[in-house]
């Protein structure tokens, strides 16, 4: 945006100290925001062009934690492919075992049988509250308001005690196998899991009233960053971000055929018209309280059973191709799987949400201010290994 | 997984409906273009293309509906011959001499790349998977950016990984990797050289913990057990 | 202060300046990855506290940093930043490797991209091993680094001698 004629005239009859100002002609600015920023979820660089303080043009630089997952995936066997690739998006633990279990036992023909469905979904959506209570705090922090990141933590801190109560693990569970799961719950799970349900709805409230209520969160919100439908469709843009501006789009509902248990809650997809910075916030705290009250019906339906398929002790996936999406915390994750027979993969593709939600950075911010900039990334909501695989 | 049940004549062989109109409307709209097909009732649908229909069928795929992209990428189907590098291959791989007699996946193939893409319908709520052959001497397709918007990352991503050009693109250039990185680390001939510099650290004598006699000298496997 | 660089200072007065150093740091965090988390809420969480252990999270910038804690996973493409951020703290500085991507490479030490182990190109005081190690776990380093601290020579550190575990 250049400054024309008409802007020089009213700012230089209005405003005696600008007449100086106007003088001084410089090309514009190139600002590096990152890699190490503690404004971004990890390692990303974003290259913005300003003239003055608004952004002209805007460059993503990715690949700070590439670490490489499909070269590694192929060198693999199944069971060590789950245990790597907890860590692509790494708040959302169990929820990334979840695709590729789906596709190998696709491919093998084989299904878990309904308790294990049941828990994989239970553990499934506690990953979501896991991923975007940090989130509903985070993004306080990242406007400038601490207090709810604390808060988020500690509220946090009750959905990783109930993780590890069952899997030994407060992060990367590893808890998922071809064919079902590792181990049944303890006792005395289920009745502490609803308590701790009340708790997160609890927190919900809190950040209802402390972050979105707040005068000065409204403002840096509303009406910034706004991403049309055609455009979130385009890009490819899942999870929340898409249900934002107005895409009705959520595969828990609309997936019928997966074999997870979703099919059994009854819940509320959340979408929401606006699209811009706060409409995403808003949809992300809808969808916490939905994932708890999906936890309660699915606690409440849980089946008794086995929770492991007879499958045999050394896994080899029969030739074929098999792609399953899921419905992860930042957006939609998907892994195809090209098998070739062999007790490893022989091509993983991995479909990330935050590739995608990241690759309209570039068409958001133009024309932004600089500290939008930020609002837009902390809403957007990417997780670094996410998009770098 | 598709044909019909040779020995349970009472349980019909499972049609896809919907997924055969939608791969039937696609070939309608391609004509020629369309090399083959492939569906798994009930689960997905392949499209085999051309690569001089790509370009089109980006367009096409759009007026059907088909507005929301969800992935492109590629497969090598050059057989694993680095592997693990963990023990002596047990079968000793065989690499063809030609690239149409590599093994493909569904809907076949007869060359060593392959460009693989995803769109979905956001009303019919339904995805279809595009594939098309490259030849291996003109390792080259349109770019699908200027009709998905999201493309633009993924085929820098896969000239990244695969060497693969994507003409018309705006700005294809490094993406993960530094930009003095040498050679394209998804084609199945780039090694992991860590993997042949250092042997497999599960295979290796474990040594007794301090204050243990040492236990038999064999080698232990990693927990893993295959 | 010029009496403990030449290695003059007694003995208490060394180990006194030790615990007021070592008992007041700010610790610059390389939050990279999953181990990240873990040291936020190692650092931020009212649960793991670390500044009951006199340990200060987020400094402004690197040069007002006592130690770094490296956490996550270090590629190629990012190690130049991390060296040139380590030179930009002033001595005496730590350093924490958390996590074993950062100790060694981790899960992915067969990779084309990963630099396995960030003591390749900063000198590690302690290593942390986990995948990712627990908060108590990351405490239990800090601890272990203020009890290094504690037993420093400071004059052989200011001279440039080799730093040697004791």
């Amino acid at each position: 945006m250049t400054i024309t004629e008409r802007d020089r005239h009213y700012v230089s009859t209005t405003l005696s100290e600008a007449r100086v100002n106007l003088e001084i002609e410089t090309d514009g600015m190139t600002l590096n925001l990152g890699p190490q920023h503690p404004a971004t979820h990890g390692t990303l660089r974003i290259i913005v062009k300003l003239d003055g303080e608004q952004v002209v043009a805007c460059e993503v630089g990715a690949g700070y934690m590439h670490r490489g997952y499909e070269k590694l995936c192929e060198v693999r066997t199944y069971p060590q492919v789950t245990t790597l690739i907890n860590r692509i998006d790494w708040l959302s633990h169990f929820a990334n075992e979840v695709p590729f279990i789906l596709a190998a036992e696709q491919l093998m023909g084989i299904e878990a049988p309904p308790r294990a469905q049941y828990i994989r979904t239970i553990f499934h959506e506690m990953a979501r509250l896991g991923n975007i209570t940090l989130f509903l705090g985070e993004m306080g922090l990242q406007l400038g308001a601490m207090t709810a990141t604390f808060y988020a933590f500690r509220d946090r801190e009750h959905v990783l005690n109930l993780l590890e109560a069952v899997t030994g693990g407060r992060f990367h569970p590893n808890f998922d196998r071809i064919g079902g799961l590792k181990d049944d719950l303890p006792k005395g799970w289920v009745d502490e899991c609803h308590a701790v349900m009340k708790k997160i709805r609890g927190f919900c409230d809190e950040m209802e009233d402390l972050v979105m209520g707040n005068e000065i969160f409204q403002v840096r919100t509303r009406g910034i960053g706004i991403i049309p439908k055609h455009i979130a469709l385009s890009y490819g843009l899942t999870g929340a971000n898409a249900r934002a501006s107005g895409v009705d789009l959520d595969l828990r509902r609309d997936d019928k055929d997966i074999a997870m248990a979703w099919k059994h809650a009854d819940f509320k997809v959340w979408t929401h018209p606006d699209g811009d910075s706060f409409a995403r916030y808003w949809v992300r705290l809808q969808e916490v309280r939905e994932s708890t009250y999906i936890i309660d019906q699915l606690l409440d339906g849980l089946p008794a059973g086995p929770i492991m398929a007879k499958v045999p002790r050394i896994i080899k996936v029969p030739a074929g191709e098999a792609y399953v999406q899921t419905e992860n915390p930042l957006g939609w994750m998907g892994f195809y799987v090209v098998s070739k027979g062999d007790l490893g993969p022989f091509r993983v593709k991995i479909r990330t949400a935050s590739f995608n939600n990241t690759s309209v950075i570039p068409w958001v911010c133009r024309g932004l201010y600089v500290p939008d900039v930020i609002t837009v990334l902390a809403s957007l909501y990417f997780i670094l290994g996410d998009i770098d695989r | 997984m598709s044909s019909a049940d040779t020995d349970a004549p009472v349980a019909e062989a499972p049609t896809d409906e919907r997924r055969d109109a939608l791969v039937a409307r696609v070939q309608a709209k391609l004509g020629a273009g369309v090399v083959e097909t492939h569906v798994i009732p009930g689960v997905d649908a392949w499209v085999r293309v051309t690569r001089d229909a790509w370009a089109d069928a980006a367009q096409v795929m759009t007026d059907l509906g088909f507005t929301f992209f969800d992935y492109l990428s590629a497969i090598d189907w050059y057989p694993n011959i680095h592997g693990k590098n963990e023990e002596p291959p047990t079968n000793p791989i065989v690499v063809p001499a030609t690239s149409a007699e590599l093994e493909h996946g569904v809907t076949g193939g007869e060359t060593r790349f392959q460009l693989i893409a995803r769109v979905y319908s956001p009303e019919e709520k339904i995805g279809l998977h595009l594939k098309a052959d490259l030849p291996d001497d003109d390792l080259a397709a349109p770019t699908w950016s200027r009709v998905y918007f999201g493309a633009d990352w993924h085929e820098r991503e896969v000239w990244e990984m695969f060497g693969i050009d994507f003409r018309g693109h705006r700005n294809l250039a490094h993406l993960y990797l530094p930009g003095d990185f040498e050679g394209h680390p998804l084609r199945k001939d780039f090694p992991l050289l860590a993997r042949h510099v250092k042997p497999w650290p599960g295979l290796v004598d474990v040594e007794a913990m301090p204050g243990e006699p040492d236990e038999d000298e064999d080698a232990t496997e990693g927990g893993e057990g295959e | 202060m010029g009496l403990i660089e030449k290695g003059k200072a007694p003995k208490p007065l060394a180990s006194l300046l030790n615990t007021a150093r070592r008992y007041s740091m700010w610790v610059y965090q390389w939050g990279l990855a999953c181990c990240a988390i873990e040291m936020a809420a190692a650092l931020g969480s009212p649960r793991y506290d670390v500044m009951r252990l006199g340990v200060i999270p987020l400094p402004a910038s690197p040069r007002q940093a006592d130690f770094v804690i490296v956490s996550g996973t270090v590629t190629d493409k990012l190690a130049p930043a991390l060296k040139r951020l380590y030179e930009q703290m002033p001595e005496p500085k730590y350093v924490i490797s958390m996590g074993s991507c950062a100790n060694c490479g981790g899960p992915y030490w067969d990779s084309y991209s990963v630099t396995k182990g960030v003591d390749q190109i900063v000198p590690v005081d302690v290593y942390v091993p986990g995948c990712p190690p627990r908060p108590e776990a990351l405490l239990e380093g800090i601890v272990l680094l203020q009890q290094r601290i504690g037993k420093e020579d400071i004059a052989a550190r200011w001279r440039g001698d080799p730093i040697v575990v004791g």
